[in-house]
């Protein structure tokens, strides 16, 4: 095998943690490869984060629109371009996935446009086969291939009626009545989405409250606020069947029991957005041995599997399931290859959630119920948005920030915010806990004025009963 | 102009013993004179001029214990230069030595004190002393980098955070490092006096604990402590190996004949290359995996040990094993030795062989992951073929920091050594 096919290093998947620890190892003097089998960047930048922030922002600007003559500015007939909205969003993804492949030839990584397989070892290094050219030859392997969407047993989707989130992010036409199945994250972008194009939505969720991942008093505000949006909320809600017709005109039929009753819902499309499973098919994985638990990659904390020299990170690994997760983990993984590790591992409750509806939401650490149940005993603070000037002047001052303190040593557990930019914002609770800062130095910051993050003061502030404006 | 701080001479030293001052002042100095010698962790350091001047001040006596890293000690100035003193007093030399020396302000200080002092409100660090000088949490030494949350959790459980190592960026004190500190690291400064018993002084002597005395104790005590040791008995040949001495020792000049001791670190490296699971440390979070056996030897000092290493010894000769051990060992008898000669290293050996000891057991060397203890080769009947015969025995004693080692891989490596230690061409492969 000739010397240009050798590598230090072969990244599987171009996702956000593999371009992302390609990145890394090549700083650190490693040469590198990525195997990507379709566009650079992944889900995360052509089907998931990037393309559905840029129809998010389209909603909010139509929703605006709409509701301008609150801030006294008149528009006249106000209507849209499915078309138009989508192909920004493309545009958008297209843009950035450029833009990858710029940041590849910057740091001399070569990208291979194909499907990859791990296949025996020869000596020290791991032979790769590529579905297109010749096999490649790596002293370490990062496996980074992501995930899909999961289906539920028995609902195919058909990308008419029955869609995952690729379909969903594409609609040729709206809806005049969409079912969506999950309300987590990206159940509840969708559903803020489709409900500002006017679209009739209805969400199914199994479990007692929407986004279940979030302390149990955000799902409440949220709730409301998707119910004052004329946005249907079942929870509790268990999916039975679905029945779609080839026919699109006619639409689909979901039978749903809900406390013991069966109801028939009906709509003109159905989004399946029921968490997802993790790419670990057709890699050789079974043959080299790695280890997996529950339909994904075992690792420890610097990535590594139980076969020594491949790594793997992000979505294939476990949940959370965050872009930032994958490519924190892809800088932990390359810097622990070239021998650079500082013993830096990530720990779950460090990692931010951010979900872009209206309104937003974003959190890190323990919810209230995970800190009790952690048994520490708690101070919590909490302040909304009304009590905030910034908001209130935005026109957009629903939602609350809450923080949660442990009362015996000051540390800050967790922080949970529902309304305005809160996506923007969380990043200061998590710089704070990554620095280990108590109340006493939370409360000692001078938070700019006026601002959004002064909630985020007074939310501190409220935990100690010291709060000012409210 | 140049203050003389207190150096931090070892990444933990947080004080020192001034130990005796080379120059008196008045006295003339050039840079790289030395010019006094501390007393730090394990040895006698000393400590020089970096500049030409006048010594002008002797801030704090000889004899003096318990100087805080970052503290003044004295000033060199040049000729003509005003001192930037102002009113510091010096620090007295402890009561229990009177010396003349523990001095006020001499004659020509008080003279400079009464002009006004130069508006430079701070003296600058020296070159090699960059930390920051005030310590805005402690008594004593230079800042803490602990995180707020760590200061906060190690002020309720009263433990000491400058005996902390720190796993955060830069060796920042966190959370963690607090939480995992054991009560050894309690502060004792709030301990009530113990009621005594009848005054003893007249049936015992007190011997005050120097400052080597007091690293060694909480060394061990923290090792004892943190980790838990189990230790693996190995009888071992050594026929072989004194044969192999013999031989190899008929080609050598006197002065670079080998020992035992030399041969057993050779044959005790190439166990630590072979059983990599032994030559580790335990860092918390992960094992760290030496690549090479650094191999410290336990040397007896009077009042104390120390443990001067010989780095790479697997990479090493076995004559050049020899002439760095005797090296070392002179060198820490004459209290010469270097921090970065005596500090680290992968893995123990101590042998008391020659005091008759038939075995011990030995506390272990942090941050090494097990040490090994020599005792003393004694001719001995022993059955072979189902005979008596005799045969020059040593019994080895491997004591393993079970967080790092377990028993099992302990046993290993104790068979590769009794393996190599009775086929001593075995080193050579």
């Amino acid at each position: 095998m000739s010397d240009k096919s050798t590598y230090d290093l072969v990244v599987i998947g171009g996702g956000p943690g593999g371009y992302v620890a390609a990145i890394r190892a090549s700083q650190l003097g490693l040469k590198v490869a990525v195997v990507e089998r379709e566009n650079m960047g992944g889900v995360c930048l052509n089907w998931g984060c990037i393309p559905t922030k840029a129809l998010l922002r389209a909603a909010e600007i139509y929703h605006l629109a709409a509701t301008a003559d609150q801030f006294g500015i008149t528009i006249g007939q106000l209507s849209f371009d499915p078309e138009k909205v989508v192909k920004r969003s493309r545009d958008v993804a297209a843009t950035l996935s450029a833009g990858i492949n710029h940041l590849m030839k910057k740091n001399k990584i070569t990208v291979y446009a194909a499907t990859a397989q791990l296949r025996e070892k020869s000596g020290e290094d791991w032979q790769i086969t590529l579905d297109k050219g010749d096999p490649l030859r790596a002293r370490k392997v990062i496996l980074a291939t992501g995930a899909r969407a999961r289906h539920l047993l028995g609902i195919t989707p058909d990308g008419e009626n029955i869609v995952t989130y690729r379909d969903a992010m594409t609609p040729k036409t709206m809806p005049k009545h969409l079912i969506i199945i999950g309300s987590g994250a990206i159940g509840m972008e969708f559903a803020s989405f489709y409900a500002d194009m006017g679209v009739n939505v209805t969400v199914v969720e199994a479990a007692d409250r929407i986004l279940p991942v979030e302390d149990h008093e955000i799902s409440a505000m949220a709730e409301k606020a998707f119910m004052a949006r004329g946005i249907t909320i079942h929870k509790g809600a268990k999916l039975e069947q679905v029945n779609a017709s080839k026919a699109p005109a006619t639409g689909v039929k979901a039978r749903v029991a809900i406390d013991g009753k069966t109801t028939e819902l009906s709509a003109d499309r159905l989004i399946l957005a029921v968490g997802i499973t993790a790419n670990v098919e057709n890699l050789g994985l079974e043959e080299a041995g790695v280890k997996l638990d529950r339909g994904h990659v075992v690792t420890d904390g610097f990535g590594q599997t139980n076969v020594k020299g491949i790594y793997a990170i992000g979505d294939m690994t476990g949940a959370p399931w965050l872009a930032h997760k994958a490519s924190h983990e892809g800088v932990i993984a390359a810097e622990h290859i070239a021998g650079k590790s500082d013993g830096h591992t990530m720990k779950a409750t460090d990692i931010p959630g951010c979900t872009y509806c209206r309104p937003q939401i974003a959190s890190v650490g323990l919810t209230e119920k995970a800190a009790l149940d952690a048994g520490y005993t708690l101070k919590i603070g909490r302040f909304p948005f009304r009590g905030n000037g910034k908001a209130i002047a935005l026109g957009d001052d629903d939602g609350m920030v809450k923080t949660i303190f442990d009362q015996k040593t000051g540390e800050l557990l967790g922080a949970h915010m529902i309304g305005p930019e809160v996506t923007e914002l969380i990043q200061g609770y998590v710089v704070a806990r990554q620095c280990e800062a108590t109340e006493a130095e939370l409360m000692q910051a001078v938070f700019p004025h006026p601002t959004l993050s002064e909630a985020m003061h007074e939310s501190v502030l409220d935990a100690f009963d010291r709060v000012i404006h409210f | 102009m140049a203050i003389i701080n207190m150096p931090a001479l070892s990444p933990t030293m947080t004080e020192g013993k001034l130990a005796r001052w080379l120059v008196k002042e008045g006295d003339t100095v050039s840079s790289g004179d030395v010019i006094a010698e501390i007393e730090t962790d394990k040895a006698l350091m000393e400590v020089e001029a970096l500049d030409d001047g006048v010594m002008t001040s002797i801030l704090v006596a000889e004899g003096t214990e318990g100087v805080a890293v970052g503290t003044a000690i004295a000033e060199i100035l040049d000729e003509g230069e005003e001192s930037a003193l102002g009113g510091q007093p010096p620090v007295a030399a402890p009561k229990a030595k009177p010396e003349p020396a523990a001095r006020p302000a001499t004659e020509e200080q008080v003279v400079k004190q009464a002009s006004p002092p130069m508006p430079k409100a701070m003296p600058m660090p020296e070159k090699d002393t960059a930390q920051p000088q005030a310590a805005q949490n402690g008594d004593k030494g230079d800042r803490i980098f602990a995180s707020p949350l760590a200061r906060r959790i190690a002020e309720q459980k009263g433990i000491n955070l400058s005996h902390l190592k720190g796993t955060g960026p830069h060796g920042r004190i966190i959370k963690q490092d607090v939480e995992n500190a054991s009560p050894g690291m309690a502060r004792t400064d709030t301990a009530k006096p113990r009621a005594m018993p009848a005054d003893p002084s007249e049936q015992s002597t007190l011997i005050p604990v120097s400052t080597t005395r007091k690293v060694i104790a909480s060394r061990l005590q923290q090792s004892m402590q943190d980790a838990p040791h189990f230790y693996l008995n190995m009888d071992i040949e050594l026929d072989a190996l004194l044969a192999a001495r013999k031989a190899i020792n008929s080609a050598q000049s006197d002065a670079a004949k080998v020992t035992i001791n030399d041969l057993l670190i050779k044959c005790a490296a190439a166990c630590l290359i072979k059983v990599p699971e032994v030559n580790s440390s335990w860092e918390g979070d992960y094992i760290r995996q030496w690549h090479h056996a650094d191999i410290a030897v336990a040397v007896a000092l009077e009042g104390g040990l120390v443990t001067p290493i010989v780095w790479q010894a697997d990479q090493k000769s076995l004559t050049s094993v020899s002439g760095e051990v005797k090296a070392l060992v002179q060198k820490a008898q004459e209290g010469r030795l270097k921090l970065e000669e005596f500090s680290g290293g992968s893995f123990t050996i101590s042998n008391l062989g020659m005091f008759g000891i038939s075995s011990f057991t030995a506390v272990i060397n942090p941050p090494h992951g097990a040490i090994l203890a020599i005792g003393a080769g004694r001719e001995m009947p022993v059955v072979k073929d189902g005979a008596i015969t005799t045969a020059t025995m040593m019994t080895a004693t491997l004591s393993c920091d079970h967080r790092v080692v377990d028993g099992a891989v302990g046993a290993k490596w104790m068979a590769e050594f009794k393996t190599i230690v009775e086929n001593p061409m075995l080193a050579l492969i």
